[in-house]
């Protein structure tokens, strides 16, 4: 119970389906009702139509409450964030940038080299986090049985590792690859690595909700034509899930692709394009936006066209590159998920 | 599918399929103890990097750590105040952000109309994505300035309390500040959780509590509210979680002070751990000063890995 | 149907890939850059190179990297601001060519060393000479392009709380011709380990030593005003408010409005030249173990014309000899390079940094001449 709903802001659109048998069991828990309470009395009608009035307005408030810093939020980083995007922001790196003077395309530097890291590094996480997570989940849903003491504590470490911080995988990275490769290393790979140990557990959450709404029919129907459980799982069951993986599997990504933290120490700073990922470093869109954040820059007279705010436009224009990314990827995840959902309901 | 069909022959089972089967589940098997293992693995290469701090030369480690905080001589002095600081900012963040979430999943649940529900759900689902970094540049550049003025109106009327004591800071680079941006954080994933779980609620059970003539905020109460309930805490835990790791926004708009301070308004009291990680890890020597930022980082391992597990054993004993 | 979308997903992963390694571009050169028709006679170098360290140096090193691309266009070069800490340890441990420090090498650093370099012991030279400004945000003076003027005791007094009104006496009289508010001074100072901060208070230790009853440290010593991480987070803390005074790399002060300070008998302002004088009137610090070092100590008590006193000196750190003869080209040509009039010049006016004084760039070139390229 607990370990879907926590689940349930990664992927909710598509697990309406899954809620009705939970909710079931919990028929036994009817709640007590005092219906004396509910004894009408004139003065005591209105007081309780005076309550309702008064928690329905809170509620409402709650919600206008809400709305105001994350409408600013977004609002923010979409003005700031146009000024400088463009052609220009989006197909060069940060090499020759100067202070706050542009470069001889006539722009200011930009991010090309952070896309790139970013996209390759989160590939990195993805292929070495999605047949881990998702092997794990065929374990505990398909060979765990019911009570297994290991895979109780596995599903339990799950849940404990999806609680891990962010700068502490990234620490972990760090030192493991220090042991390794001595030192200081640093590339994009360890970054990746520090990642997957972020998006593990919501892969494994997913794929499992996933495997587990796959219709107990299929799984028999194709035990009793004599199919070993090896090719049930793959050709059948995995293949029915396939769609709802693919979208926990995209919004996963979506989830990891704006950490930061981790990237700061095993990752590095780069202002050139590096497109090894498991030499030298590497600089990504959210390390990107933080780099400018703490930059600075002064204009003198005489220098021209020189913009004394350059480095906090780029990391807003940076910001809302990564909105954009991380908006979009939701989008093709649930898309994926609602078109091609399993028909499990019948 | 047509292989398969030969296979149906009971009597004969091919042989490679018992191969792949063995196989398969191996890998299975083997994926999950990876996940002990890579969660042991944190913990030992965290302790084996910090271990300098135990095993190495202690004058050299003090030094160090008086080299970060004057007033700290040993490991605990040092990352006490940094825990207190985690916390504070966390369960500050938490507090703001719980009544919030859970109003705004009602009203998505069970007020507002269908159409809107739907796509408020489907906006929350999306917040939850915006990364930390972006909350870390809105909150340093745009809310500090902005809630400046409230601050200092917080400080005149309620500064008798001793948290709110003031002057209030300007500009407000404070752990009130930060709490706010934290809570922003948060809400969207608090909101989510406990959104599904109402929706999880009953119908039956709902339309007994208004047949029998109850208002819907008793409808709630009677029927939503004691149902969501572990799954309330679950979300609040989560989302303190998140909070109690939380690096970017907290480095980016937060004022660091070494204190055992709850002087909410006020610049240089509090520092958390997670932040002051990335804030001192670039200067840090690789002899002793990583080795003792690592230290930290086990804590702050360890206060998460209690938390987590203490909210699992929560949800597990309200849903039996 | 599945199959199809599993090979659509295929092929748009390795369309991303084919992307990414297509697009291994996007550097902004300068169109003169590939001529390299100015040096013909010297030596061609090419290869990677790798420097880290003092964040303080990153504006001056883009510009010298891009620069040096002129000189040299084989050779790509790298610099990672990581912090004067990690940049030495990285550089002890063979994996950068040099590194950028703002603070000269401790006796055991200098001791490590010879494990790196094949033979001697790393040296440091000054690179980077920049002023420290005092920056403040005062509404009608700041913002109305106004200086303050100010002498080291009443900045030590300020900066230790004593003096909390920006309409004290103690300003007042040196700013006859400004009417300043009574507004509350908030002081803004550095919350991280910093060589700024520790230059910056030994300007007090040396020239106020009675307002100032501290020990020189990287850590800010009192607990007076807000603290902020990084010379950016001061930056924005003190343009974020009214009131505002803290300490500033003369490269990010934006602009904010900067003290005067007070040598011999005038308020001089900051300015890269006025930097270079203090360093001019300064002597080497002879007490530094290993050879071809050039170590400031940095001379606040200054009466030189035209002087501002407040200044950070960082260095480059490098080996006398490298395992690899290419290095040890690459860094004795970069070196060269930077301190050379026309790298200083860029430096200068990229981040409004200090021109090294003749008298120091003479010794810094001895030791430049002492990297075996052999």
């Amino acid at each position: 119970m607990t370990e879907e709903n926590e689940n349930k802001n990664t992927i909710s659109v598509d697990a309406t389906a899954v809620k009705k048998a939970p909710a079931k069991k919990k028929d036994k828990q009817l709640p007590v009702i005092d219906f004396d309470r509910f004894k009408t009395s004139r003065s005591y009608a209105a007081a309780r139509k005076r309550t309702d009035g008064f928690m329905k307005g809170l509620i409402v408030l709650a919600f206008v409450i809400a709305c105001v810093p994350l409408v600013s939020v977004l609002w923010s980083s979409i003005a700031e964030g146009v000024k400088r995007l463009n052609l220009n922001f989006l197909s060069f790196n940060m090499t020759g940038v100067i202070g706050g003077m542009p470069t001889p395309s006539g722009g200011y530097g930009g991010v090309l080299h952070a896309i790139i890291g970013t996209l390759e590094i989160t590939l990195g996480a993805m292929v070495i986090s999605v047949p881990i997570g998702l092997m794990c989940a065929v374990y505990l849903v398909e060979y765990a049985a019911r009570g297994n003491k290991f895979a109780k504590s596995i599903s339990l470490l799950v849940d404990v590792m999806s609680g891990i911080p962010s700068i502490v995988a990234g620490l972990f990275a760090y030192s493991m690859f220090a042991i390794i490769g001595g030192p200081g290393t640093i590339n994009g790979f360890e970054g990746s690595v520090a990642l997957s140990l972020l998006m593990i557990p919501t892969v494994v959450k997913t794929s499992e909700e996933m495997l587990k709404i796959v219709p107990h029919d299929l799984r028999e129907a194709s035990y009793a034509l004599g199919v070993s459980k090896q090719r049930t799982i793959t050709k059948i069951v995995l293949r029915t899930a396939l769609p709802g993986i693919v979208s926990g599997v995209i919004l996963a990504i979506a989830r990891v692709i704006g950490e930061t933290a981790p990237l700061l120490m095993t990752a590095g700073y780069a202002t050139f394009t590096n497109v090894n990922l498991f030499s030298g470093e590497m600089t990504t869109l959210p390390v990107y936006v933080y780099q400018q954040y703490i930059l600075r820059v002064t204009c003198r007279p005489g220098m021209d066209g020189c913009v004394d705010t350059i480095p906090m436009e780029r990391s807003w224009a940076a910001a809302l590159v990564l909105i954009i990314i991380v908006l979009v990827l939701n989008l093709i995840g649930r898309i994926v998920a609602r078109v091609f959902a399993v028909k499990s309901d019948r | 599918m047509s292989s398969q069909e030969k296979t149906a022959d009971l009597s004969s089972p091919k042989n490679t399929g018992k191969t792949g089967d063995v196989v398969f589940k191996t890998i299975a098997y083997a994926a999950g103890t990876l996940i002990l293992v890579t969660l042991a693995a944190v913990f030992l290469f965290l302790l084996f990097q910090a271990w300098p701090l135990i095993g190495g030369d202690q004058s050299k480690v003090t030094a160090q750590i008086e080299s970060f905080i004057p007033a700290a001589h040993n490991f605990w002095q040092y990352v006490g105040p940094l825990a207190f600081g985690t916390v504070l900012v966390s369960l500050l963040s938490l507090i703001l952000a719980f009544f919030v979430s859970i109003g705004i999943a009602l009203f998505i649940s069970h007020y507002a109309p269908k159409k809107l529900a739907t796509g408020l759900s489907y906006v929350v689902d999306l917040l939850a994505a915006i990364p930390s970094v972006i909350y870390g540049l809105w909150g340093g550049l745009v809310l500090v300035p902005a809630i400046g003025p409230f601050w200092n109106w917080v400080a005149k009327y309620l500064g008798w309390t001793y948290i709110f004591q003031g002057p209030a800071a300007d500009p407000s680079r404070t752990v009130a500040t930060v709490a706010v941006v934290l809570a922003v954080m948060i809400l969207p994933i608090i909101t989510s959780v406990s959104r599904d779980i109402f929706m999880q609620t009953p119908r039956l059970q709902q339309e007994a509590a208004i047949g029998l003539g109850a208002t819907k905020w008793e409808m709630i109460k009677l029927a939503v509210l004691p149902f969501g309930k572990s799954g309330i805490i679950s979300a609040s835990m989560l989302g303190l979680g998140r909070a109690l790791g939380e690096t970017m926004a907290v480095l980016m708009i937060l004022s660091p002070g070494y204190l055992y301070s709850f002087k909410l308004l006020q610049a240089s009291q509090n520092m958390t751990i997670a932040a002051n990680i990335a804030a001192q890890y670039p200067e840090a020597d690789q002899q002793y000063g990583v080795p003792i930022l690592i230290g930290t980082g086990l804590v702050l391992f360890v206060i998460t890995f209690l938390v987590n597990f203490v909210a699992r054993k929560i949800t597990e004993k309200a849903n039996v | 149907m599945r199959k199809n979308l599993f090979i659509r997903s295929v092929a748009a992963v390795s369309g991303i890939v084919m992307l990414a390694s297509l697009a291994a571009c996007g550097d902004n050169t300068s169109a003169g850059s590939n001529s390299a028709s100015k040096n013909t006679e010297t030596e061609k170098i090419s290869g990677n190179f790798a420097g880290a360290g003092a964040s303080s140096q990153q504006a001056a090193v883009d510009a010298w990297i891009d620069g040096y691309r002129s000189i040299q266009s084989g050779a790509k070069v790298t610099y990672n601001p990581t912090g004067s800490g990690a940049g030495v340890t990285t550089f002890l441990s063979g994996a950068t060519a040099w590194a950028g420090s703002d603070k000269a090498l401790g006796d055991d650093e200098v001791t490590k060393s010879e494990a790196v370099c094949t033979s001697g012991t790393a040296f440091d030279v000054p690179v980077y000479i920049s002023p420290i400004a005092v920056v403040f945000n005062l509404k009608g003076i700041s913002d109305a392009g106004k200086h303050i003027n100010l002498d080291a005791e009443t900045i030590a007094k300020i900066f230790d709380g004593k003096i909390t009104k920006w309409n004290d006496p103690a300003i007042a009289d040196q700013n006859k011709d400004l009417t300043l508010p009574s507004t509350d001074i908030k002081v803004v100072h550095r919350s991280d380990k910093s060589g700024t901060t520790q230059n910056f208070v030994s300007y007090f230790k040396d020239v106020a030593p009675d307002a100032w009853p501290y020990d020189l440290s990287e850590n800010w010593p009192n607990n007076v005003g807000q603290g902020a991480a990084k010379t950016s987070g001061v930056v924005s803390t003190v343009s974020q408010a009214d009131g505002t005074i803290g300490y500033a790399d003369f490269s990010a002060v934006g602009k904010l409005g900067t003290v005067a300070v007070k040598v011999g008998d005038n308020y001089n302002e900051i300015s890269a030249e006025a930097g270079s004088k203090v360093i001019e009137d300064s002597q080497l610090d002879d007490s530094v173990k290993g050879d071809n070092r050039v170590v400031v100590k940095i001379n606040h008590e200054t009466t030189a014309e035209g002087a501002y006193p407040i200044v950070l000196v960082s260095y480059d750190i490098a080996c006398p000899a490298y395992k690899d003869a290419n290095t040890a080209k690459f860094v004795k040509s970069w070196l060269t390079y930077v301190t050379s009039d026309e790298g200083q010049q860029t430096a200068s006016s990229a981040a409004g940094s200090a021109p090294l004084p003749k008298n120091i760039y003479e010794k810094v070139q001895k030791s430049i001449e002492a990297i075996k390229t052999k």
